[in-house]
């Protein structure tokens, strides 16, 4: 790894015997607003300064639930040369990646053209960011692994886009958001299943995003904690919605990733899944097996903002129902609800499973060795 | 299996209006003449199509008409089978997906009026919830006040997916008119199709609404707690009908571990997630969402934390459970008892402990 050969600080010294870790969440920012234009036709450089990127919100700057910090990240995470949290590399290396021993981090980049109204904007934005990915990020620093973001309501762009990057190395997963125009299942997202499954890439479906449907099915809520508490809702329905329209017995390679919104819930909505669809099964024959057969085989989630029961037995017991083959341990750095890595799992756990949680299924889904 | 004991609270009843026609005796002239010169069709939601196997256990399903509409059956297949003390009615007719107020106000109070006559009037086991014109504030409170005043109305009835979240205070002086009249609010499961059904959009099928209640509950529970209605009013019960309840336990660990975080966005938050549940905040059995082996259903009681969370039902006629495996396996006789008796009457005070004779 290229990094053994940076100067290290005196910081990264006493972490130096921590065992390696996967970091499967982790969130680069750009320095500047326009650290993107390098990478856009100029076309947009005017249209961007003048109409903005006209998201499916109202605001035109900033999300509409306030975070509960500056750019939702750590007070401390702001790099020494300026610029917001999560936007230098070697900060990020001198903070994170080395003192906690990463060995692969993947990123996901967050404010991209997801979420977009204007689709050719939205396409341009999704291929500048994963070109700037290749070059700020992932050809300065091997352990990090980089994201195909996608024009998501677009798919025969989106799935351009995948092939484009089908093969290189720089990317190890293609990242959607749970909230969009349609609940995830939808056939308008399927060309975006077909090229990830063609390229062997896992899709991760991160928390977030705007799609204009309200964020609960009863309307849209008062505070932001009723964002972050309801990311687990929205990632439950979109989860059962790929499930239900058949999304895996159509492209049953595909392997996804559920990003940043708790897994707590899988045994419960799988569950459920089971017990309505042994009900009402004639109005989904496409499906051939049991929902929570898909889930099983199918699903991997990270860990971060981790379950915290006051009982670690709930937590294990918790975890040996979804499977401890499909966690992967995330840290979410720079936000402000970061998992510090030596502290998320409890004692009582064998060498073996711990060693599968923060390493060992993140290099075997991301085929990283 | 586990025996359900005599004497017990059934919570959540679904007496079924046979048709939009059926509620005209219970309108004024002018909506009885709306509902015949316009050719309006009958209120049936689409969280609950008749046909779907959702909506009646097979053995349940009447020759002809809805199931749900007959007396005799509710008596015969639920209330003497399970040997119920008192039966809770939440009528699921679609009068809230209207979106005139004032036709969903007329609805409403010719429903809890056909309510009393066909059904309370005829079973004395039998108790109703005040269904209410919730775009209205001002109507839904003056039909609380209105029904309250028979004490065989114990609870009022809101559907869990309505225009804005439970929690807004919009629709505080709901809360503060049950709170003062002594009824729990019940949530149920449903929507009014106000908004898309699911927090993502609309989905394909009616089996994806059916499992988003699920996260619909959750989301109203995060509504309810966060914006203080608990604080204000903290002798309000909460009723989650038809909610299922293996979901409660992550999703308190997750709002738990957020409240710490941001607490002070909501100060009025006072007390952890959890505390609050245990004391406001009431499932009903059905459906109960887990494996049917004992064990792992032991394991969710002790996730829960408490055995007083759980209150009776059979969710009749919809199809939840077969044969008379209402409780769920693996309950001991001290849950069963709490479940059954001691929890509803804890809940719905309205309620008299009655003697059962042997």
């Amino acid at each position: 790894m290229n990094i053994q050969l940076r100067e290290r600080p005196e910081t990264a010294s006493p972490t130096s015997v921590k065992t390696a870790i996967a970091d499967c969440d982790i969130h680069p920012a750009r320095a500047t607003k326009d650290e993107l234009y390098p990478y856009l036709e100029k076309r947009w450089h005017a249209h961007l300064e003048t109409f903005g990127v006209h998201a499916y919100q109202g605001m035109m700057e900033g999300p509409p639930y306030p975070k509960a910090q500056p750019n939702a990240s750590r007070r401390d995470a702001y790099p020494p040369e300026g610029g917001p949290q999560g936007s230098s590399l070697s900060f990020m290396q001198k903070q994170h990646l080395d003192p906690n021993n990463v060995a692969l981090g993947v990123l996901n980049p967050l404010n991209t053209g997801q979420g977009i109204r204007n689709q050719d904007l939205a396409g341009a934005i999704c291929t500048a960011i994963n070109d700037w990915q290749i070059e700020k990020w992932t050809s300065k620093d091997s352990r990090l692994k980089g994201s195909v973001v996608v024009a998501n309501e677009d798919g025969v762009s989106a799935a351009a886009e995948i092939r484009k990057r089908a093969g290189d190395t720089n990317f190890v997963q293609v990242l959607l958001l749970s909230r969009n125009v349609e609940p995830l299942g939808q056939r308008r997202y399927w060309p975006i299943y077909e090229a990830a499954q063609e390229a062997g890439l896992p899709i991760g479906v991160h928390a977030f995003g705007f799609g204009g449907n309200p964020i609960t099915a009863s309307g849209w809520p008062s505070y932001y904690i009723e964002e972050m508490v309801g990311h687990s809702q929205c990632q439950q329905t979109a989860l059962a919605s790929l499930v239900l329209e058949g999304v895996f017995e159509r492209f049953p390679k595909l392997k996804m990733v559920m990003v940043e919104a708790g897994f707590g819930w899988a045994p419960s909505l799988a569950w459920r899944l089971d017990k309505v669809f042994s009900r009402l099964h004639a109005e989904v024959p496409h499906l051939k097996r049991k929902p929570s057969e898909y889930i099983r085989d199918h699903i991997w989630w990270t860990t971060q903002p981790m379950e915290d029961p006051e009982s670690r037995d709930h937590l294990f017991q918790t975890i040996e129902w979804i499977g401890w083959d499909r966690l992967l341990f995330a840290t979410d750095y720079p936000h402000w609800d970061y998992d510090e890595p030596s502290r998320v799992l409890p004692a009582g756990v064998s060498d073996a499973n711990r060693q599968a949680f923060y390493l060992d299924n993140a290099r075997q889904l991301y085929g990283i060795t | 299996m586990t025996s359900p004991i005599a004497g017990g609270v059934d919570c959540d009843l679904h007496p079924a209006v046979p048709h939009l026609t059926s509620l005209l005796p219970y309108m004024n002239d002018y909506w009885r003449d709306q509902v015949t010169t316009r050719g309006m069709t009958d209120l049936i939601s689409q969280s609950y199509p008749t046909n779907s196997p959702i909506s009646s256990r097979p053995n349940w399903r009447p020759a002809q008409g809805k199931p749900g509409s007959s007396l005799a059956d509710m008596q015969r297949q639920a209330l003497d089978r399970f040997g119920a003390a008192y039966g809770i009615c939440n009528p699921l007719y679609g009068v809230q997906m209207v979106f005139s107020e004032d036709m969903a106000d007329a609805f409403c109070r010719a429903l809890n009026d056909w309510l009393v006559k066909e059904w309370l009037d005829k079973d004395e086991r039998l108790r109703g919830s005040i269904v209410i014109p919730v775009q209205s504030i001002e109507k839904a409170v003056a039909e609380i006040e209105r029904c309250a005043q028979d004490r065989r109305f114990v609870q009022v009835l809101m559907l869990v997916m309505g225009d804005m979240p439970l929690g807004k205070r919009h629709y505080w002086p709901i809360y503060a008119a049950a709170e003062r009249l002594g009824l729990p609010v019940g949530i149920h499961a449903g929507s009014a199709y106000h908004n898309p059904p699911t927090s993502v959009g609309w989905g394909s099928y009616h089996i994806e609404d059916y499992v988003a209640q699920a996260q619909a509950f959750q989301t109203q529970l995060t509504s309810l707690i966060v914006e203080g209605v608990f604080a204000r009013h903290p002798n309000l019960k909460m009723v989650m009908l038809e909610s299922g309840f293996t979901w409660l336990p992550p999703f308190l660990w997750r709002l738990h571990k957020f409240w710490r975080g941001v607490r002070m966005e909501t100060p009025w938050v006072d007390r952890a997630p959890l505390e609050i549940v245990r004391s406001n905040i009431r499932f009903s059995l059905q459906p109960v969402d887990a494996p049917p082996d004992g064990d792992t259903l032991n394991r969710l009681f002790d996730h829960m934390q408490s055995d007083e969370l759980i209150l009776f039902s059979t969710d009749y006629p919809h199809w939840q459970f077969d044969g008379d495996e209402v409780l769920p396996r693996g309950l001991s006789q001290d849950l069963v008892c709490k479940i059954m008796i001691d929890n509803p009457h804890a809940t719905y005070g309205r309620l008299k402990v009655k003697e059962m004779t042997p």
